[in-house]
C-alpha cells in the first residue's frame, strides 16, 4: 500500500476513534462540561494530562530545537518538566480542595472582587488565545505535509473534528479522547525512536543509547557528535551554552512557573475525585510526559548525527547533489530543506559559516517529522508519526478552548453579567461561548498575526507573570489583598507584553519594535522568551507593596485561605450538583 | 469528622511546608544546581558517554522531579491519615 493511503487509514481511524469516544461520553450537566464530573481517575487524569500538555511544540518542534541548540535546548526539558513539582505541591491541591471550575473563579473570590476575577479572565485569554494559535498552525501544517492537501483545508478538517468533540461533550469527551490521544502520540514518538537508537547504539532504550557507543566500536556517541559538529565550525554539542548561564536560569524558571499557571493544566486537577488525587495525579502527568520528554533528547542528539553523516559522507567530503537521497529531495518539495551550490562544486557544503554554508534552509520540524524517512523505517510507522503529531495538536488545542470557553460561560456571563441564568442555560453558554472560541482560533490560524512564530514560549511567560503570582500569594498569603492582586496582575504580564513588544514590535507588526532584537539590548542578556521570570518578580513585589498600605483582607478571606488548606471536606460531585440546583432555582 | 482545631490546623501547615521546601530545595539543586549553575563543574564527570551535568539536565533533573512528586503525595498522604482529614 503507498504511503498516502496509509496515512490516510491511520489517521482517519484515529479521528474516528476519537469520535466514537465523544459521543459515548458526552456532557449531560455543567459539571460534565467542566470538571468531567470529578470523578476521573488519578492515573487516567494524568495520561489526559499528559496529552492536554504535550502540544504541537512538544511533538514536533522540541527535538529539533534541541537538536541545533544542543546542551541549551535543555531550558525546554526542564522547564516544561519541572512546572509540574511546583504544581504539584503549590497549585493542584489547593486548588482541587477549593472545588470549584475556573481558575478566575479561584482568584475572585480569594481577593474577595469581580475586578480581580475580570483580571483574571482577561489574562487567561491573552495566555490561552497567544497558545492556541500555535496548536492550530500545527493542525493545518500537520495535515498539509502528510495527508497532501491544502495547509487551509487542513485546518478546518481539524476545527470540525476538535468542535465535535469538544462542543458535545466539553471536559467529560475532553478527557476521555485525551486518554487516547496520549497512546497514539506517544506510540509515534517512540516506536522511531527505538528503532533509531537500535541503528546508532545498538540500545533499544532511546535514554541510554544517547550516553552509550556507537554500534562495533568504543566511540561514545555524544563524543562523535561533538567532534563532528565542532570540525563543522558549530560550537560542540553538549557544552554551548545558550546566550548566558543567567539567561538559562530565567528562561527555565519562566517555563516551570508558567506551566504551574497555565488554566488548561490547572484545571485538569479539578476533575479527580480528592486532593490526594489531585496530588498523586500531578506524578502519573509527569511520568506519563518525562516518556517522551527523555526521549526526545537521544533523538535530537542522534537525528543531528544522521543529518552531518548525510551531509559528509566522509571529512571534508560532502553530499554530492547527484545523491542526495529520497527523503532529501520528499522534504525539499515543502520547502523545509533547501540548497544552493554556492561554489559551483556539485555538492553541497554543510558547515557553520554562513557564507560558505550551501544547506541554507533546514527546518527544525524535520528533525521528528522526516526521522522514519532517514531511518528507513516502514511507512506505516511515517503514518503513525503523523497521527501523532495531529494528535498532539488537537489534544492541546481542546483543552485550551475549554479553559477560553469556561472563562467567558462560567466567569463573565454567569459570574458577572447574567448570575440568575440556569444551569441549562449556562450548559447552552459555554457550548456557544466553546464555538465561538473555535471559529476565532481557526480564523487566528488561517490568518496567522505575525507573532504565529514562537508564540508558545511567550504563552508561558505571560501565565508566569500574571496568573502563577497571584495563585500563590492567594494560597501561602492571609495579607496580599484585592488592591495588591490586581496591581501585581496588570503590572506584571505588562511588563512582560512591553519587554516583548519593545523588542519584537507592537503586536509583533514587524517595524514597530523601537529597540533592536539583539542579546546588546535586552535587560541583563535576558531574552523576550524568557523574561516571564521577570515579570514574575515584578507582581510579587508590586502586590506586596500594594497590600501592605491597603486594607487588610475581611475575615471570610482568612477563612477561605485556611479552608483550602487542609484536605479534608472537599467539595464533591454529589454537593456541588445540590449547589447548583439551589442556585438555579 | 470534626474539623481540626485551629492548633492542630496550624501544625499541620507547618509539616506540609515543611516538607514542601525541602523537596523544594532538592528541586532546585537538580535542575538549577546541578543543570545550569555547576555544570561546567560537574561536565568533568561521567556518566557512560553522558557528561554529569549535560545528563542532569537533559535526564536526571527529570527522573528526580518525578521521584519527588510521589514523595511528596505518600508522605502527605500520611501526614493527612495522622491528622485525620483524609478525605475518603
Amino acid at each position: 500500500m503507498d504511503l498516502r493511503t496509509l496515512t490516510y487509514l491511520v489517521v482517519g481511524a484515529s479521528f474516528a476513534l476519537y469520535i466514537g469516544i465523544a459521543f459515548w461520553t458526552r456532557a449531560a450537566s455543567t459539571r460534565d462540561f467542566y470538571v468531567a464530573g470529578g470523578g476521573v481517575h488519578p492515573v487516567l487524569n494524568g495520561m489526559a494530562t499528559a496529552a492536554d500538555w504535550m502540544s504541537a511544540a512538544s511533538f514536533i518542534s522540541m527535538a529539533g530545537m534541541i537538536a541545533f541548540m544542543g546542551y541549551g535546548g535543555s531550558v525546554f526539558l526542564m522547564g516544561w518538566t519541572g512546572g509540574f513539582v511546583i504544581l504539584a505541591m503549590l497549585v493542584a491541591p489547593y486548588l482541587r480542595k477549593y472545588g470549584k471550575y475556573t481558575v478566575p473563579e479561584f482568584i475572585g473570590d480569594r481577593y474577595y472582587s469581580t475586578s480581580a476575577r475580570a483580571v483574571a479572565v482577561v489574562c487567561l485569554v491573552i495566555c490561552s488565545v497567544t497558545y492556541v494559535i500555535g496548536q492550530m498552525k500545527g493542525v493545518g501544517v500537520a495535515f498539509s505535509r502528510f495527508l497532501e492537501v491544502e495547509y487551509d483545508t487542513g485546518l478546518y478538517i481539524g476545527m470540525v473534528i476538535v468542535f465535535f468533540y469538544a462542543v458535545l461533550g466539553g471536559m467529560k469527551s475532553i478527557t476521555y479522547t485525551q486518554i487516547a490521544q496520549y497512546c497514539v502520540l506517544i506510540m509515534a514518538y517512540t516506536i522511531p525512536a527505538i528503532f533509531i537508537s537500535l541503528q546508532l547504539s545498538g540500545i533499544a532504550a532511546p535514554q541510554m543509547g544517547l550516553g552509550g557507543t556507537l554500534v562495533n566500536t568504543d566511540v561514545y556517541l555524544l563524543d562523535r557528535l561533538d567532534q563532528v559538529v565542532t570540525e563543522l565550525g558549530f560550537r560542540e554539542y553538549t557544552t554551548d551554552v545558550r546566550l548566558s548561564g543567567l539567561n538559562m536560569f530565567a528562561f527555565t524558571l519562566s517555563l516551570m512557573i508558567g506551566t504551574a499557571g497555565l488554566p488548561h493544566v490547572i484545571i485538569r486537577f479539578f476533575t479527580v475525585p480528592n486532593v490526594r488525587d489531585a496530588r498523586s495525579s500531578a506524578g502519573w502527568a509527569l511520568v506519563f510526559i518525562a516518556i517522551l520528554y527523555t526521549t526526545a533528547p537521544a533523538v535530537a542528539g542522534m537525528a543531528r548525527l544522521n543529518l552531518i553523516d548525510t551531509m559528509r559522507p566522509a571529512p571534508g567530503q560532502y553530499l554530492a547533489i547527484d545523491e542526495r537521497p529520497q527523503w532529501f529531495r520528499n522534504w525539499e518539495k515543502t520547502g523545509l530543506l533547501g540548497f544552493e551550490d554556492k561554489n559551483g562544486d556539485g555538492r553541497i557544503t554543510y558547515v557553520a559559516d554562513a557564507a560558505e554554508n550551501e544547506l541554507t534552509t533546514v527546518d527544525q520540524d524535520i528533525m521528528v517529522l522526516a526521522n522514519p524517512e532517514i531511518a528507513r523505517l516502514p511507512n506505516w510507522v511515517i503514518a503513525l508519526v503523523a497521527a501523532g503529531g495531529l494528535a498532539a495538536a488537537l489534544s492541546t488545542a481542546a483543552g485550551l478552548l475549554l479553559a477560553i470557553a469556561s472563562a467567558i460561560s462560567h466567569d463573565m456571563l454567569k459570574g458577572m453579567i447574567f448570575p440568575g441564568i440556569s444551569e441549562k442555560q449556562e450548559l447552552l453558554a459555554s457550548r456557544i461561548s466553546m464555538a465561538l472560541a473555535i471559529a476565532g482560533a481557526g480564523y487566528l490560524g488561517l490568518n496567522p498575526p505575525g507573532f504565529a512564530a514562537g508564540t508558545v514560549a511567550l504563552a508561558f511567560g505571560l501565565a508566569a507573570s500574571s496568573i502563577f503570582p497571584a495563585l500563590m500569594m492567594g494560597i501561602f498569603s492571609l495579607r496580599v489583598t484585592r488592591e495588591g492582586a490586581i496591581a501585581g496582575m496588570v503590572s506584571g504580564i505588562g511588563i512582560t507584553l512591553f519587554y516583548v513588544f519593545q523588542h519584537k514590535g507592537i503586536m509583533f507588526i514587524p517595524g514597530t519594535a523601537f529597540l533592536g532584537d539583539i542579546p546588546e539590548n535586552w535587560f541583563f542578556g535576558i531574552e523576550p522568551n524568557a523574561f516571564g521570570a521577570v515579570g514574575a518578580l515584578v507582581n510579587f513585589a508590586v502586590a506586596f507593596a500594594v497590600s501592605r498600605v491597603t486594607v487588610a483582607p475581611p475575615l471570610a478571606v482568612r477563612q477561605l485561605v485556611e479552608n483550602i488548606r487542609t484536605p479534608d471536606h472537599a467539595p464533591r460531585a454529589h454537593d456541588l450538583e445540590l449547589v447548583i440546583h439551589e442556585e438555579s432555582r | 469528622m470534626p474539623r481540626l482545631t485551629e492548633e492542630r490546623a496550624k501544625e499541620y501547615w507547618r509539616r506540609n511546608i515543611s516538607l514542601v521546601v525541602k523537596l523544594l530545595l532538592i528541586w532546585f539543586a537538580v535542575s538549577f544546581g546541578c543543570g545550569i549553575l555547576l555544570v561546567d563543574v560537574l561536565n568533568e564527570f561521567h556518566l557512560g558517554g553522558f557528561k554529569l551535568g549535560f545528563w542532569f539536565a537533559q535526564q536526571g533533573s527529570i527522573y528526580v522531579f518525578v521521584a519527588l512528586i510521589f514523595y511528596y503525595a505518600r508522605k502527605m498522604a500520611a501526614l493527612d491519615h495522622e491528622f485525620g482529614v483524609d478525605d475518603e
